[in-house]
């Protein structure tokens, strides 16, 4: 065997070059997202204990060296036994769905405005739409508690224009907690549509309008269909955050606004039943997944048609 | 031993300090304070048994601090390096032996006792000339409907509600039967749409600018609440009811979490909140008693003569203590108290 056969076999037992670089985001992907989860997924399957960490371990070396394995399985039997976390669960998914079709609805338009205005504008209103970026989340949704506030600017105006008599209570109600959903996740609506719109072959339209077509046939025959990747891949931008969304609903919802984040925070922090809340998250976590995965299933096969 | 860092990391609960007790440690011994503060002891167990809190002092609840002692959470206290322990009230120390037995790793700190704070005007108008000596006050569906107008508050707090609701019910509260807690549970919930807001600190603010008019809250608080509305001078009286059937008294602790960083400053600081006129400012600030006898006798004659900070005998014997519980029952409970607190 010479040395040049000796290195090409050397380098095909190497990764090549490609490898490290798309290692990097693996190698992030595995520290920060599956060691985590399954920290996680451990922790749903002990048993709570009044120690430090509040659960027993879930693998135990004996003395008489065996590994013992104990799983609870009964924390996930609590989570689907108690119809409180169902509920939690369709509410949580009952008001990300409406954000998010409230943010589709509003982003739309101002997406495609963007996308359409002369070229030395678009910078700016891009700008103004990652502005609020520049200034911490918590603070925007405490910014929210001062304007909704009973006597904050909004309860001010409607009771200067007499249109009512006494403050409403806007704070602590699920409309608060829409408006405060809808503004902070709107920016992750209008990102991926507004890059699908600005992609979009204009001369497409023309010769629909040549054709025949209406204005509003043209939109939903030709612009809506050659943008749908912009919408889907921004309702799952806005959708998935806010379902387990936990500062929104705890500042701008009331005692009633029952969602899932504040049912883990919950079960870790004032049950300190970290075995539940660790299950919790797991069954949130696969049932988002499947949705995810249909969702894009959906898409594929309509793209092969 | 390697000399500390000038610091003491301490997390107590809210509005629960004189205003000038920190300033007076740090200028007299040049250790810096990090103040923190909580308001639910549910919050502060979980911090400490997930470890490394990074606190030197931290201030549960005896009930708390009960079980919390049992896992070693806690640093026992090197008395020697506490020269006013002595301050202490015997007749407290020797209570608090039924849940920090030997005094290891506590010292009081406030006494707490849970009851009814209200306005006087509105709660007449609302509910007119019946007597106001119990529990049915607000947990009575009847009058709770009426006080909703005017805003009935509760402390967001399984302990608490829960302890006095099975008070008016007649069952005992230290019992663990779950019958007993459902029973608990379902009347609580009837009771649950007039209630406005649980919370366990915005209610001292509330009261006193009538935003509401009747709250289950701890007499301090309450008190604090009767003299802020006195100072705003609007003519709103704030009193304090502990119902004929009684009603939970705690002690809140202080004590040193075992991987303190700082756990000689840690003692520092409690001898120096043990001294009898640092523990009568917290009386006079804050309205609780502090367990500490020296300092009972410098506090002001209208504050020593005032019955819901010192209550008499006959007053007394309705008070019960909030004992440890199992932790399973505490997963049930928590659970129910969830159910009522949202509504669901």
């Amino acid at each position: 065997m010479n040395l040049a056969s000796l290195k090409r076999a050397a380098q095909r037992l190497l990764p090549s070059g490609g490898w490290y670089v798309i290692a990097i985001p693996y190698l992030w992907l595995l520290l920060f997202f599956l060691i985590p989860f399954l920290i996680v997924l451990k922790i749903s399957f002990a048993n709570i204990a009044l120690a430090m960490p509040p659960v027993e371990p879930v693998f135990v070396w004996t003395q008489e060296q065996i590994l013992q394995i104990r799983l609870h399985f009964s924390n996930f039997g609590f989570v689907f036994g108690d119809s409180l976390y169902i509920e939690a669960f369709l509410t949580s998914v009952r008001i990300a769905g409406v954000s998010t079709l409230l943010a589709l609805l509003l982003g739309y338009p101002m997406a495609y405005g963007i996308a359409r205005a002369p070229s030395g504008w678009r910078n700016v209103l891009f700008l103004l739409v990652v502005l609020p970026f520049f200034t911490s989340f918590l603070l925007r949704v405490y910014a929210w508690l001062g304007l909704l506030g009973r006597s904050g600017p909004l309860n001010g105006l409607l009771l200067h224009l007499g249109l009512i008599h006494e403050p409403l209570q806007l704070l602590q109600t699920d409309f608060a907690v829409y408006v405060g959903m809808v503004y902070s996740y709107l920016p992750f609506m209008i990102l991926p549509l507004y890059s699908a719109i600005e992609k979009l072959d204009l001369n497409l339209l023309e010769a629909a309008a040549d054709l025949g077509c209406r204005p509003a046939q043209v939109f939903f025959k030709i612009t809506l269909p050659l943008t749908k990747e912009g919408i889907f891949a921004g309702c799952l931008l806005v959708f998935i955050p806010a379902v387990g969304e936990y500062v929104i609903p705890a500042l701008l919802g009331g005692p009633d606004t029952l969602m899932i984040g504040r049912v883990v925070w919950d079960e870790f922090f004032a049950n300190r039943d970290w075995p539940v809340a660790s299950a919790l998250a797991i069954v949130l976590l696969v049932l988002l997944a499947g949705l995810v995965l249909l969702l894009q299933r959906i898409q594929a096969r309509e793209e092969a048609t | 031993m390697i000399a500390e860092d000038r610091v003491v990391n301490v997390l107590n609960w809210s509005d629960y300090i004189a205003p000038d007790t920190i300033a007076r440690f740090e200028e007299e011994t040049g250790i810096k304070v990090n103040y923190d503060v909580f308001d639910s002891n549910e919050v502060l167990e979980t911090k400490l048994l997930t470890g490394h809190t990074g606190y030197d002092v931290v201030a549960p609840s005896d009930f708390f601090l009960e079980r919390q002692a049992k896992q070693g959470i806690f640093l026992p206290l090197d008395k020697s390096k506490l020269p006013h322990y002595h301050n202490l009230d015997p007749m407290v120390m020797s209570q608090l032996q039924a849940v920090d037995p030997g005094n290891r790793f506590g010292i009081p700190y406030s006494d707490v006792v849970t009851g009814i704070g209200y306005n006087v005007a509105a709660i007449k108008k609302v509910l007119g000339d019946q007597p106001l000596d119990s529990w049915s006050m607000i947990f009575d569906p009847k009058n709770a409907e009426k006080l909703k107008a005017c805003g009935l508050t509760m402390l967001d707090s399984e302990a608490e509600v829960f302890f006095s609701a099975k008070l008016w019910l007649g069952l005992d509260p230290a019992s663990e039967r779950r019958e007993d807690l459902q029973a608990t549970e379902i009347m609580l919930r009837a009771v649950r749409p007039s209630v406005r807001e649980f919370h366990s600190s915005k209610y001292i603010s509330d009261l006193a600018n009538g935003e509401t008019c009747v709250a289950l809250g701890w007499s301090g608080d309450v008190l604090q609440a009767r003299d802020r509305a006195r100072e705003a001078g609007k003519g709103i009286e704030i009193v304090f009811l502990i119902p004929k059937e009684g009603g939970m008294v705690t002690f809140d602790m202080l004590a040193i979490p075992a991987d303190a960083p700082h756990p000689d400053n840690a003692h520092k600081f409690l001898d120096f909140l043990m001294r009898a006129e640092v523990a009568a400012a917290f009386t006079e600030a804050r309205k609780y008693p502090s367990g500490n006898a020296a300092a009972e006798r410098l506090v002001s004659p209208e504050l020593a003569s005032d019955e819901i900070i010192f209550p008499p005998a006959d007053v007394r014997v309705r008070l019960k203590p909030h004992r440890a519980e199992s932790l399973m029952y505490t997963r049930y409970a928590n659970r129910a108290w969830t159910r009522v607190r949202t509504g669901h």
